[in-house]
């Protein structure tokens, strides 16, 4: 960057802050310095296992989640209520409750962040990890405005002046394609509507532009035609920062919108992982498959659904096995008795990348070939 | 099961409460309305007023399914609501099998509500946490004067419908039933007082879509078994569009279109309803959407729009629509399907208005 007046004008900050304008021109026009190298790492999770452990007894929440993410790639958790997607999420930004015991290794940008310290935690969160909430009313804070909150955050973790900051947050708003944004900058969370606080929530998000971005359900509470609008902003910015991102969500069309690659989760496992093109066009886990023939699209109507039978299981009571074999159509004796383990095909087709799948059927295990079906 | 013919409709005609026979709508609502006053108050300016519902119209035929999409805010809830009397209307009528309802001749809200029963989306709240659930379903009954005995054995009888073995499951408690457990007694509840109409206000939302498929696939046998006429409402246009036989669109307190549902999602007329169904994802990575197709939230429905109330977001707004509000008419080249927008229009001074 060119030295500038601006320079002189902030000799407090540390150097890489010391820009002409703000930070965000570099948020919105890609850097022109190093190019990223194509396959940055960012997130790397391996074998992630989180318990909650309590008087009333002990639960497994997440059991040996393994995935990993590189710089400007989306994924998907896609599962049903209680599958751990969220969890899965909260556990990467250090948000568990203190009942919580964490298992495995996650490194974010190469550092393993199981059983860091909460100062470690603090520095960063907010700078490397940021997090959009389902529900921006609750995760917003009503007694500041939109305004202070960003800059807060930047205050806080880029050491900027509170002038300095405003004038960022003002830029980020724009950036999220909030109308008015100058009033806005002075609003309370209770004066913007629903779609508006989410793109708020989005902007405080991106302040410190984080290397990875956690996004839990960010459109489910929103109107249709609200929702198609932050899930087209959230894939522009993504794509433009070069963000990995991790985004959580039940609603298959919206994995669709934003995905590269899709995790199906169930009952705390990822099951099935995969590039989205391939889990929607070849569904090869029969969880998956019995996910998509019971989801409603358009033209079937009249037809009676092909629902999964039962419900998902109690996590508290996990059964030993494989833990969608109650429910499964092809369980065979085998799958209630031993869970599987998580094994990598190769990729089947033209252009199809490899895909990681927990199910006896695509293993190659003698022991479930001979094993007696289980009629469910 | 969704028969479209008019001899699907016919079998209920054995039905001893049937007044009207086969071709009477089973409900008729003309004009209702509901303003909620907000602030004011003493010494303090005069109360703003929200317009929840203004001016909705339209009929449920017997043995049909109509569904109510729109956004948050736009009024469906309130609209059932209304239906039921769980909230009195300000204005309209409300004619159930050829009877008024209402004071004046015609049959009494007690007497509607034994024949309109409703489900809520939250399956929880809805029950009561301290009565077992076969209590919870027996209780209608009960008030209405079945005796204690009888009303519970029916209650099994109805558990048993629902898919819930009554051996297992009579004496729990709703907190002891998952979500899609809780929604079966819910519907379970609601048939506990031999409805002729059920009105689902978003009644399989709140559930996980393995779940969500087999309440549709309950509802749908239901439907068959008692000859049920539902109202469907939900903001999931897929799933409206698998369970209804017509759709009725709103936005801000107002109907912008109704028509059958395969000519609804097919050829939607009015601007609003185009943009709504062009908002679903799109299911296939690779043609994924570009644009969306409106900017912005929808508008506050305290100070609604002069005019047509979607004009602001309209991409085919004139100055006419600001002036005046559109009327509900019909297609000129589909009677079935009923639009409220100048554009579509005969003789409206709208530019795009077609020729009469």
């Amino acid at each position: 960057m060119p030295a500038s007046p601006a320079l002189s004008r902030q000799p407090w900050l540390p150097k890489r802050w010391r820009s002409t304008g703000s930070r965000l021109e570099a948020l919105v026009a890609p850097t022109p310095a190093p190019a990223p190298v194509p396959s940055e790492r960012i997130l790397h999770v391996e074998d992630l296992g989180v318990r909650f452990v309590s008087r009333d007894g002990d639960v497994s929440i997440l059991n040996g989640v393994t995935f990993s993410l590189d710089r400007g790639e989306v994924l998907c958790l896609l599962g049903e209520s209680g599958s751990g997607k969220s969890v899965t999420l909260r556990t990467l930004l250090g948000i568990l409750p203190p009942t919580a015991r964490v298992s495995g290794r996650m490194d974010v940008d190469g550092q393993n962040l199981v059983g860091a310290s909460e100062s470690e935690l603090r520095r960063v969160r907010g700078s490397k990890i940021a997090m959009i909430f389902q529900e921006p009313a609750t995760a917003l804070d009503p007694v500041f405005t939109i305004g202070h909150q960003i800059g807060e955050t930047l205050v806080e973790h880029k050491g900027l002046s509170w002038a300095d900051a405003r004038a960022r947050a003002l830029q980020l708003l724009e950036l999220v394609q909030i109308p008015s944004a100058r009033q806005r900058l002075d609003a309370y969370p209770h004066e913007l509507s629903g779609g508006l606080k989410q793109r708020a929530m989005i902007a405080l998000a991106l302040s410190c532009d984080p290397k990875l971005l956690l996004a839990d359900e960010p459109t489910t509470a929103l109107d249709a035609t609200v929702q198609i609008q932050v899930l087209l902003l959230l894939r522009e910015l993504q794509r433009e920062l070069g963000m990995a991102t991790v985004f959580v969500t039940h609603d298959l069309g919206v994995a669709c919108e934003i995905a590269d690659r899709v995790g199906v989760m169930y009952a705390g496992r990822l099951v099935e992982g995969a590039d989205v093109a391939a889990i929607i066009k070849d569904p090869l886990h029969p969880y998956t498959q019995a996910l998509m023939r019971s989801t409603v699209q358009a033209g079937m109507r009249g037809k009676v659904l092909d629902a999964i039978p039962g419900s998902p299981p109690d996590l508290a009571m996990l059964p030993p096995g494989c833990s969608f074999a109650p429910r499964c159509r092809h369980a065979r004796a085998h799958c209630l008795a031993v869970a599987p383990d998580l094994i990598r095909l190769p990729g089947a087709g033209a252009g199809h990348s490899q895909r990681d799948m927990r199910c006896h059927i695509h293993g190659d295990e003698e022991a479930y070939r001979v094993s007696a079906p289980v009629t469910a | 099961m969704h028969d479209t013919s008019q001899a699907a409709t016919l079998p209920i005609a054995d039905d001893t409460r049937d007044r009207g026979g086969p071709m009477q709508p089973l409900l008729i609502v003309e004009d209702l309305k509901k303003h909620f006053p907000i602030g004011g108050g003493f010494l303090r300016k005069a109360p703003s007023v929200v317009r929840a519902v203004d001016g909705v119209s339209f009929h449920v035929d017997k043995g049909r399914t109509l569904g109510i999409v729109g956004e948050s805010g736009c009024g469906k809830s309130t609209t059932a609501r209304l239906l039921t009397h769980l909230i009195p209307p300000d204005a309209g009528s409300i004619v159930f099998d050829g009877d008024p309802v209402g004071p004046y001749g015609g049959i009494t809200v007690a007497d509607l509500r034994k024949q309109m029963q409703m489900v809520f989306q939250d399956s929880y709240s809805s029950l009561n946490p301290r009565l077992p659930i076969v209590d919870s379903i027996a209780f209608g009954p009960k008030a209405h004067g079945t005796p204690t005995r009888k009303a519970r054995a029916d209650a099994e009888e109805l558990l048993g419908l629902v898919g819930l073995n009554p051996r297992q499951f009579a004496r729990r408690y709703p907190h002891q039933l998952s979500g899609g457990q809780r929604q079966r007694v819910n519907i379970a509840r609601a048939l506990a007082m031999k409805p002729r109409l059920v009105v689902l206000d978003e009644a399989v939302s709140a559930l996980d879509k393995s779940v969500e498929a087999q309440v549709l696939n309950l509802l749908a046998r239901l439907k068959e078994q008692f000859s049920l006429t539902y109202i469907f409402i939900s903001h999931d246009l897929n799933v409206v569009q698998y369970i209804s036989d017509r759709v009725l669109v709103m936005y801000l307190g107002e109907v912008v279109e109704i028509g059958d549902v395969d000519d609804l999602y097919s050829a939607p007329s009015h601007p609003y309803t185009q943009a709504l169904l062009s908002s679903r994802p799109s299911m296939d990575p690779a043609r994924r959407r570009i644009a969306p197709p409106l900017t912005g939230d929808p508008p506050n429905p305290v100070n609604p729009p002069s005019g047509c109330r979607f004009r602001t977001r309209c991409p085919l707004a004139e100055p006419i629509c600001a002036a005046r509000a559109p009327e509900l008419a019909a297609l000129p080249d589909r009677p079935g399907q009923s639009v409220a927008c100048h554009a579509r229009g005969v003789g409206t001074g709208h530019s795009l208005s077609p020729a009469a």
